[in-house]
């Protein structure tokens, strides 16, 4: 039996004197694509950031691909990262974002690295954009470019954090088939952080609910399963839409 | 007992609604009834002795407004105010006024208002959330508010505005902080500041050894570029700057030196006072301005866009990576920088003295020679590297600080040039007395 992906035990995370999450486990298996879902200020950004190494823990163990908590700096990337708003170094072009880690870590030749580049940028449906600056790219394109960027050190594992969130409903679709193709085609494991509904269902494999008011993970398992077979109204409320606040008439 | 506050001016109305076209049609016989009293209100408002003219004036421009507010006092315990007209933001200021009048002559046996909203029109958000505050005043003072009726519009407006629920208790207001306890949080901020830096400073140190045990990870992209824009794009005004400071400074110490016979020790004035002190000074302000408060944007905008956050999963330390290329940018360009500005405030002071003081230049110069020791061009120089390491120290250590989006951009550069102006006169301090005791 293959080594979990992701393995979390009793993670204590917050920032100052608050804490989000207590004590939370869980696992993420090879090839999956995994879903941190919940309310807006449960903790899912900052779960994440803890994940990928940007933040100290209070407690716990965070490990991947079976070694402990990532030293991230120093050292080429292990995994691939796209932030919420991409990221994308504004000095720089598109084709020289995506270059960018492969020109420090490597010892590859310029023509090398431009063919992938070149291959990365069209993976993402980006060709024509290489000479642009992040600034002149659409809200989509500059997630796919940031998809590419965490792509070009050949990641087995990518961590999304909001991929759909501000895009229009075509351009979320898009980016859900990419993870999606990514997924299937390069045995990706994802772990993404969201809270659109219909990108939880439509590429979510395994996801964990997190609740704002018990600081715990509420939730675990297949989106579709929790949806129906979930009794907790804090989880159903969320799958449902339901809202505490008046039905507008 | 009936009540009959504040009642519309009918013409005031009237003129409103032949602004808006065609509205006048709504003036009904009641409001035709009213307008008679309004009239009538309006002349015994005038002929009142006991007012003054400005209050007679304030009386009756508070009647322009489309609403009524009648009030019926049920029982000591109960009141009614009705309600009626449109009530909008153009009438938001005088409803407010009748809120605040309300208020303030509130009797202790009264338990409860009910506000009657049957006769509104129309009432938009504004009114309703004064509306609302006006309940939660009451709530406060244990007085129990209801809105009542209203058309289905009006209904609609209240249940948005959330005026059928039950009142929220308010959180108490802060309480205001004292002078002396807002000098000690500025006191201990300061502190916090300076512990930063200093941290902020030993890692830059790990960081530089890093980085000379492995020269190859110095980002040396970043360093031209810092040349380029603090140095050869910063040479004119720094030359601009020191020349007019070399000037006025000749200026003013001609005429003195002159009563004196002393005029030719103008060029011992301006060269000591160049090289050691001005020079440095004056082009690490240039470049605190510039430079300063760019590294701080730049870093600020690239750590709340995430892009810190990026470059350090793609694997690079954000220290070797983006500050200290900038410090080697600023320390490399100091010594060419400085001596420009001392070339150039020397110049200026030459000028003054052949137009002023019929001081030849080569005369200006031989004295100048005589004047001006090696030791004072490389103190100014060490000045001026010393100067630009501090600039490029604090703005950067305030961008990467940087949090809370386009306004702690703002805060934070605005820190860095606030920090580093008086670390600039503070380290100037430090160089002349420490210059000073070993007759430097």
């Amino acid at each position: 039996m293959t080594k979990p992906m992701v393995t979390v035990r009793e993670l204590s995370i917050g920032y100052g004197k608050t804490t989000l999450l207590r004590d939370a486990s869980f696992e993420v298996e090879r090839g999956d694509i995994f879903v941190i879902l919940g309310g807006s200020g449960c903790g899912k950004s900052t779960l994440l950031r803890h994940l990928i190494g940007l933040d100290t823990p209070i407690s716990g163990e965070i490990s991947i691909a079976g070694i402990g908590t990532p030293r991230l700096e120093g050292a080429a990337p292990r995994f691939g990262v796209m932030f919420q708003s991409g990221a994308l170094f504004g000095s720089m072009t598109v084709a020289e974002n995506v270059a960018f880690a492969l020109q420090e870590w490597t010892h590859l030749p310029p023509e090398a690295i431009d063919a992938i580049v070149r291959a990365k940028l069209a993976l993402v449906g980006l060709e024509g954009a290489a000479g642009k600056q992040p600034a002149e790219l659409s809200g989509g394109m500059r997630k796919r470019a940031a998809i590419a960027r965490a792509m070009a050190f050949e990641p087995n594992l990518i961590f999304l954090d909001e991929p759909s969130a501000g895009l229009d409903p075509v351009s979320a679709v898009e980016l859900d088939e990419l993870i999606l193709a990514l997924n299937r085609n390069l045995g990706l494991t994802v772990v993404m952080v969201t809270h659109e509904l219909e990108s939880i269902f439509k590429v979510g494999k395994h996801c964990i609910m997190l609740d704002r008011e018990t600081r715990s993970i509420i939730a675990r398992g297949e989106p579709q399963r929790i949806r129906s077979e979930s009794d907790d109204p804090r989880v159903r409320r969320f799958f449902n839409r339901e809202t505490s606040v008046p039905q507008w008439q | 007992m009936r009540h009959t506050q504040w009642l519309p001016l009918a013409s005031a109305r009237e003129n409103r609604a032949e602004r808006s076209g065609g509205a006048a049609q709504i003036v009904s016989a009641r409001v035709q009834t009213t307008k008679e009293r309004h009239l009538s209100m309006v002349d015994e408002t005038f002929d009142r002795p006991s007012l003054v003219f400005d209050e007679r004036l304030s009386l009756v421009a508070g009647m322009l407004q489309r609403f009524t507010w009648e009030r019926d006092e049920l029982s000591p315990s109960r009141t009614r105010i009705q309600l009626g007209g449109q009530i909008t933001i153009d009438d938001a200021a005088a409803l407010w006024k009748r809120i605040s009048e309300t208020l303030t002559h509130i009797d202790e046996a009264l338990q409860g208002i009910e506000v009657e909203l049957s006769q509104v029109e129309r009432i938009d958000g504004a009114c309703m959330a004064l509306l609302l505050q006006f309940r939660t005043d009451l709530g406060q003072r244990k007085v129990r508010c209801e809105f009542a009726g209203g058309s289905k519009e009006v209904r609609r407006i209240v249940d948005l505005y959330g005026g059928r629920k039950k009142i929220r208790q308010t959180r108490a207001k802060r309480r205001p902080v004292s002078a002396v306890a807002q000098v000690g949080d500025a006191t201990l901020n300061v502190i916090e500041e300076a512990k930063q830096i200093l941290d902020f400073l030993g890692r830059l140190v790990v960081s530089t050894l890093h980085v000379a045990r492995h020269p190859k990870s110095l980002n040396l992209r970043d360093v031209g570029l810092t040349i380029e824009r603090a140095g050869a794009d910063a040479a004119p005004i720094v030359l601009l700057i020191n020349f007019l400071i070399g000037f006025v400074m000749a200026y003013q110490s001609a005429a003195q030196l002159k009563q004196f016979g002393a005029s030719i020790y103008v060029a011992d004035l301006v060269g000591v006072s160049m090289t050691r002190e001005l020079g440095p000074l004056m082009m690490a302000i240039i470049i605190c301005g510039r430079s300063g408060a760019a590294f701080a944007a730049e870093l600020g905008t690239m750590k709340v866009s995430e892009e810190v956050d990026a470059l350090r999963t793609l694997g690079f330390l954000p220290l070797p990576f983006l500050v200290i290329p900038r410090m080697v940018g600023l320390i490399l360009l100091a010594p060419v920088l400085v001596l420009m500005a001392d070339a150039i405030g020397i110049c200026g002071g030459a000028l003054v003295a052949s137009l002023t003081l019929d001081i030849t230049p080569v005369s200006f110069l031989i004295q100048l020679q005589s004047a001006v020791k090696a030791s004072d061009i490389v103190s100014g120089i060490i000045k001026g590297m010393v100067f630009c390491s501090a600039i490029a120290l604090i703005s950067c250590q305030q961008g990467l600080a940087t949090s809370g989006g386009a306004e702690g951009v703002g805060r934070r550069t605005t820190s860095a040039v606030v920090g580093i102006l008086f670390t600039l006169i503070l380290l100037d301090a430090l160089f002349t007395v420490l210059l000073g005791v070993f007759g430097i």
